[in-house]
C-alpha cells in the first residue's frame, strides 16, 4: 500500500487510478463486506455471537447457580417463577446450565476443528509441496483413516481411550485431520507448478519462503471453508459423544450431557428433556449457514 | 474399464491392511493393562506371566498383531470379556440389525432427497427451491439423536402411535416384515434417514442446476423436445455424481447409526459398541469397528467400480 500513496503523488493521470486501488480493501476486506451484505449471515453471527459470550461471561449472565439442586423443584416446565427455562432432573435451573454448558460444548466442537485444520492443514502443506515419497507416506496415511465412517471412528477412539474431555478432543482431531489434509494437499500439489512459484525459486527463495509467501496464502482460502463447514459437524458429533456418556461427567454442565441425564425424564417432562437440544441445533445451525455465507462471499463453488 | 477394477481393487488391499492396524491399534491406544479385565486383583506375579503367555500379549507387538489378523482371517475375532462368548457371534446379528436399519433410512432419505433435489434444481430460484435448500440445511445441521428424542416425544409419548424402542414386540430382536415390526423401524429410519437426505438434497439440486445450464439441454429444448424427456436426458448426466454422493452417505450411516441406536435401544452395532465400551468389552468393540469398516471399504470400492460403469468417462487416477 505504501507503493499505492507514493504513485499518487508522483504520477498525474495514472494517480487517481491509483488512489483508487489503494483504498480498496484487500481480498478479506471484500469479503468481510459481502459477509456484512448476507442478512442470513449477520443474523447467524448475531446469535453465535451472543451465544459465545453468554458462555464466556456465564457467572454474570446466568440467572442462578448451575449446581445448586432442589429436590423439591424438580422438572419445572418452563416459564416457572424464577426459573425461565424450568428445572431439570436434580432441580438445577436449566436456563442456567444451557448458557454455563456452552462453555463445554462450544469449546469440544470448535477446539478439534482449529487443531485439525493446524495439523491436517500443515502435513497436506508439506505432502503437496514435497511430492514424492513424502506425498505417499502422508496420504495413504490418510487414506487409512478415510476408510472408516466418522462418526464409527470417533466413537471408537473416544470409546478406547475412555470417558473425558480430552479423549474427545482427541477423538475429534482425528477424526477431520484427513479432509482438510486432503485439501491443503490437492490446492498445494496445483500451486507449486505454478510460474510464480518457479520464478520464486529461480531468484533463490528459500523453501520455507516459497511456502510462506507463496503457497500458504492460496491454500488457507479452500482450507478455511472446509473447515468453517465442519465446525457444524463437529459441534453436533461432540455433544453426541457426550450424549454417549463418553465426554464430560456429571454434574459439569454440557448440552449433550443434559441431554442424556435428562432422558430418564422423557415420560414425565418431555419438553425439558429435549430443551438442551435446541441448543446444539441453533448453534450448529447458525455455523452451517455461515459457513455458506462465507463460502459464496469467497466465491468458491462447491 | 477392466484395468481399472483391477487396479481399484488392489487399492483396497493396502486400505484394508490400514484398516486392521488401527483396529488392531485400539486395544493398546486403551489406557490400563488390556488383562486387567481379565485377571484376579490378588493374581501373583507368576499368574500373571502365565495369563500374559496364554493371550499372547508377551510376544512384540507386531508379531502380536500377526497373530490377531491369522485369527481374524479365520474368522476368529477373539472372546467377549463380559459374556464369554466368541466377539463374532454376537457382532454379525447386531451387523444384520444396523443393516436393517441403514436399509430403511437408505430407502427413505434416498428417495426424499433425490425427489426434492430434482425438483428444486429444476425450479432454481423458486420458493420451492427455497424451501428444499432450507430443509437440506436443517437435514444437514440437526443433531440427529435429539430429533429422535423429540420424534419419541411427539409419536411415542403424546400421540402413543409408535414404540419408543426396541426392535419388535416384547423386546425381540428378530425380524420379519410385518406392520408389528415395521412400527419399531419408522421412528429410528427417519431419524438416521434426515442427515443423508438433506446432505443428498443439497448436491442433488446442485448438480441438476449445473446440468440444465449445459449446452445439450438448450439444444433439445430448440429442437422441441417434451420437458419430460429433456428431464430423463439431465437425469442421465446427473446419475454419476448422484450416485457417489448416496453411495458415501449409505456407507457413513453404518457409523452414524450408533447414536439414533441408542435413543430408541435399536439392538444394531451402535447398541453393542456402547455396552462395549462402558463395560471396557475391548474386543467387542474392536470387533465390531473391524465388521464395519470393512462393510465400509466394500461398500466405497462398490460405488467406485459402479461409478465408472455408469459414466465410463470417468478415468480415475
Amino acid at each position: 500500500m505504501a507503493h499505492a500513496t507514493t504513485d499518487t503523488a508522483l504520477a498525474g493521470s495514472y494517480g487517481a487510478a491509483a488512489a483508487a486501488a489503494a483504498k480498496t480493501p484487500g481480498y478479506w476486506g471484500g469479503v468481510w463486506r459481502k459477509l456484512r451484505r448476507d442478512p442470513v449471515t449477520v443474523v447467524c453471527m448475531a446469535v453465535v455471537l451472543l451465544i459465545v459470550l453468554a458462555a464466556i461471561f456465564a457467572p454474570f449472565v446466568a440467572p442462578n447457580d448451575p449446581y445448586a439442586t432442589s429436590m423439591t423443584r424438580r422438572l419445572k416446565p418452563i416459564g416457572t417463577d424464577g426459573h425461565l427455562l424450568g428445572t431439570d432432573e436434580l432441580g438445577r435451573d436449566m436456563l442456567s446450565r444451557l448458557i454455563y454448558g456452552g462453555r463445554i460444548s462450544l469449546f469440544t466442537g470448535l477446539t478439534p476443528v482449529f487443531l485439525a485444520t493446524l495439523i491436517g492443514g500443515g502435513l497436506g502443506l508439506l505432502a503437496g509441496y514435497f511430492g514424492g515419497l513424502v506425498n505417499t507416506a502422508v496420504m495413504r496415511t490418510m487414506d487409512v483413516f478415510y476408510a472408516f465412517p466418522s462418526v464409527l471412528l470417533a466413537v471408537a477412539i473416544s470409546g478406547a481411550l475412555g470417558a473425558g474431555l480430552l479423549n474427545v478432543l482427541i477423538a475429534l482431531t482425528v477424526v477431520f485431520i484427513p479432509p482438510i489434509c486432503r485439501i491443503a494437499e490437492s490446492v498445494t500439489t496445483q500451486i507449486r507448478t505454478e510460474d510464480y512459484v518457479d520464478a520464486a525459486r529461480a531468484t533463490g527463495a528459500s523453501t520455507p519462503r516459497i511456502i510462506g509467501t507463496h503457497i500458504l496464502p492460496n491454500v488457507l482460502g479452500p482450507v478455511f471453508i472446509y473447515a468453517s463447514s465442519l465446525i457444524s459437524v463437529s459441534i453436533v458429533v461432540a455433544s453426541g459423544l457426550a450424549f454417549l456418556g463418553l465426554g464430560v461427567s456429571p454434574p459439569q454442565a454440557d448440552w449433550g450431557l443434559m441431554l442424556n441425564t435428562l432422558r430418564q425424564a422423557i415420560y414425565i417432562a418431555p419438553v425439558n428433556a429435549v430443551v438442551p437440544g435446541v441448543m446444539i441445533f441453533i448453534t450448529s445451525m447458525c455455523f452451517n449457514m455461515m459457513s455458506d455465507g462465507l463460502r459464496s462471499a469467497m466465491d468458491v463453488k462447491d | 474399464m477392466l484395468f481399472y477394477v483391477i487396479r481399484r481393487l488392489l487399492y483396497a488391499v493396502p486400505i484394508t491392511i490400514g484398516v486392521t492396524i488401527v483396529c488392531f491399534s485400539l486395544i493398546h491406544l486403551a489406557p490400563g493393562d488390556p488383562l486387567s479385565t481379565v485377571l484376579p486383583d490378588n493374581a501373583s506375579p507368576e499368574v500373571a506371566a502365565q495369563i500374559r503367555a496364554a493371550y499372547g500379549f508377551d510376544k512384540p507387538l507386531p508379531i502380536q498383531y500377526l497373530v490377531w489378523l491369522g485369527n481374524v482371517a479365520q474368522g476368529d475375532f477373539g472372546v467377549s470379556v463380559q459374556s464369554r462368548r466368541p466377539v463374532l457371534g454376537d457382532v454379525l446379528p447386531a451387523v444384520r440389525n444396523t443393516m436393517i436399519l441403514a436399509f430403511a433410512a437408505v430407502l427413505l432419505g434416498f428417495s426424499f432427497g433425490i425427489l426434492a433435489g430434482a425438483v428444486a434444481g429444476h425450479v432454481e430460484g423458486s420458493l420451492l427451491d427455497k424451501a428444499v435448500t432450507a430443509f437440506a440445511i436443517t437435514g444437514v445441521s440437526v443433531p440427529h439423536y435429539w430429533l429422535g428424542l423429540v420424534l419419541v416425544v411427539v409419536f411415542a409419548v403424546n400421540l402413543g402411535m409408535l414404540p419408543a424402542m426396541g426392535m419388535g414386540p416384547g423386546g425381540q430382536s428378530g425380524f420379519t416384515i410385518d406392520w408389528a415390526h415395521l412400527k419399531h423401524l419408522i421412528l429410528p429410519a427417519i431419524t438416521l434417514a434426515v442427515i443423508p437426505a438433506g446432505i443428498i438434497a443439497r448436491s442433488v439440486r446442485a448438480t441438476v442446476a449445473e446440468v440444465r445450464k449445459r449446452e445439450f439441454v438448450s439444444a433439445l429444448r430448440a429442437k422441441g423436445m417434451p420437458r419430460p424427456r429433456i428431464f430423463l436426458h439431465v437425469a442421465k448426466n446427473a446419475a454419476p455424481v448422484v450416485l457417489a454422493v448416496s453411495g458415501l452417505q449409505f456407507a457413513q450411516l453404518l457409523g452414524g447409526s450408533i447414536l439414533v441406536e441408542m435413543v430408541f435401544s435399536w439392538p444394531g452395532t451402535g447398541f453393542l459398541m456402547n455396552s462395549a465400551i462402558f463395560t471396557r468389552d475391548l474386543p467387542v468393540l474392536q470387533g465390531t469397528i473391524l465388521v464395519l469398516s470393512l462393510f465400509f471399504v466394500l461398500i466405497n470400492l462398490i460405488v467406485d467400480v459402479l461409478q465408472v460403469v455408469f459414466d465410463p468417462r470417468i478415468k480415475r487416477a
